[in-house]
């Protein structure tokens, strides 16, 4: 086999994994960032949530993402009271728990940037909602959190960008997303440089449609700034 | 210094160098990697150290053929990939001499030949599965055939359990694929982990290994069952895995084997830590 023939047949077999990539990137995202916004809203108007909050993030950001993903999958199956909860239905599955680890992982990264976001809405503004009368659910939701949501969002897109490349770590739970396709590859072929080379484009090419996608939102977002904000 | 007798050194240095590298190399240190988490061939003891039947071998012929053998921890994927990069010399890690690992690597003579089985819950359905025990061919077709016929109704939708790019995978991967669904991981311990947890109903791998491991306080709850595999893709056993450009060392490590083997060297640690005499014939 030739060596084009070589990459082209390695890039048609990494492909199959591309929805599954996909699929755990979006879907721990979109829980991490309903949890990120709980813990943040929590974080700032609980003093009782307040150093809970703050404890979760502390452990959740301080260990490897890689440790999380082992101890939910490997070290929860460990325990028989686990293993007869109803729970188990869905930790017994490899791809619940690559979901849970990502998601609770990226929502305390993403609660601090949303707690950023929070803290750089005008208390102008929050006075304003609150002489209009409008009660505490009202107000967080037409002003505070389209706000802090539109000063976050340059951060959370960056924090998106890391989560499709944490994906890569589901693999070592047996999900054959793309990085654990290129594992296989290669323990048939020996070719790390070449394999790795092919599913470092993908990731690549998926996070650049990602940026492209988030800068519109911004630009969307910010339609005062223009053409400018790019 | 004149520039002429400057570029009159330096062509003199650099022909000393190349001159140097195209000799034979001769071999004082060796590197080898292992896995040290495939037990008995090789394990992590609780102080760190390194202990197992490939680490007592390296210990007993190496000075046999006057090497200073010193093991290095790796993950056994990208073990092969590491050795071709140069970072270590040689591969002891039960590695099956295979005609897929040939096309790669170098291999001395084979230094243990195990069959390899499946491994169940004793409590589970799937205990005492037909053949149980009884030795398969994969040379053999018509026994085979009847094998995997006999097996079918049994294993049908069930999940199985195996380590990433090994002669198993290969063997799963080739006869059973259509029957159960295959789930690959990293190291045999993680497969052990979910047989236990029940997220997998069965797992496969050498029986050599499962020695170890069905003695472990947790493996009291599993036991081999199903037929013992052996020939075909699962080649001519284990043995040291080298780099095609280093024959000068695995002429080394076939005298130093050859001689082990011939005073009984090998059988012995065989017996200490296989339970059972595994010397290839």
């Amino acid at each position: 086999m030739t060596e084009i023939d070589f990459l082209a047949d390695t890039m048609r077999r990494l492909l199959v994994g591309v929805p599954l990539t996909i699929a755990l990137a979006v879907v721990s995202v979109a829980c991490g960032m309903a949890l990120a916004i709980a813990l943040a809203v929590l974080r700032a108007g609980s003093r009782i949530a307040e150093p809970l909050v703050r404890a979760y993030v502390f452990v959740l950001r301080g260990t490897p993402l890689l440790l999380q993903i082992f101890m939910i999958y490997y070290g929860l199956g460990q325990f028989s009271w686990v293993r007869n909860s109803i729970a188990w239905d869905l930790l017994r599955q490899p791809w619940w728990c690559a979901i849970l680890a990502l998601s609770l992982n990226t929502a305390a990264y993403g609660s601090e940037i949303v707690r950023g976001g929070l803290n750089s809405v005008p208390s102008g503004a929050v006075e304003a909602a609150r002489v209009a009368g409008m009660t505490a659910l009202t107000r967080y939701r037409r002003i505070v959190l389209p706000i802090a949501m539109r000063q976050a969002l340059p951060a959370y897109g960056n924090e998106m960008v890391i989560m499709v490349k944490s994906t890569s770590l589901a693999s070592i739970i047996t999900l054959m997303e793309v990085t654990g396709i290129a594992y296989a590859i290669i323990s048939e072929t020996y070719r790390a440089i070449e394999v790795f080379l092919c599913a470092g484009t993908i990731y690549l090419v998926l996070n650049f449609l990602l940026t492209r996608g988030i800068g519109a939102l911004e630009r969307r977002l910010n339609p005062q700034l223009g053409q400018a904000a790019h | 210094m004149k520039l002429s007798t400057l570029l009159a050194t330096a062509v003199v240095a650099l022909s000393a160098v190349l001159g140097g590298a195209a000799q034979a190399k001769e071999w004082k240190k060796v590197v080898i990697a292992t896995e040290g988490a495939y037990p008995p061939y090789n394990l992590t003891q609780a102080n760190g150290k390194l202990a197992g039947f490939e680490i007592d071998l390296a210990a007993n012929i190496c000075p046999r053929v006057h090497l200073e053998c010193t093991f290095i921890a790796t993950d056994w994927n990208g073990v092969i990939p590491g050795l071709l990069a140069g970072k270590y010399d040689a591969i002891m890690d039960g590695m099956s001499i295979t005609p897929k690992r040939l096309k790669v690597i170098a291999f001395s003579t084979p230094y243990t030949q195990s069959p390899s089985t499946f491994a169940v819950m004793k409590k589970g359905p799937l205990a005492n599965m037909p053949d149980t025990g009884k030795r398969v061919s994969l040379d053999n077709p018509a026994q085979m055939d009847a094998a995997i016929k006999a097996l079918t109704p049994v294993l049908k939708g069930r999940t199985v359990g195996v380590q990433v790019s090994t002669i198993q995978a290969d063997l799963l991967n080739k006869y059973f694929k259509d029957i159960m669904t295959i789930r690959t991981y990293g190291k045999t311990e993680e497969h052990d982990l979910d047989l236990y947890a029940g997220r997998v109903d069965l797992v496969m791998a050498s029986s050599t290994y499962f020695v170890a491991s069905l003695n472990t306080p947790q493996g009291k709850q599993a036991e081999e069952s199903g037929p013992l595999f052996v020939g075909g893709l699962l080649g001519q056993g284990a043995g040291v895995g080298l780099r095609k450009t280093d024959p000068e060392l695995k002429a080394l490590f076939d005298k130093g084997l050859a001689e082990a083997k011939a005073d009984g060297t090998l059988k012995k640690l065989s017996l200490k830590w296989f339970k059972t005499d595994v010397v290839p014939q």
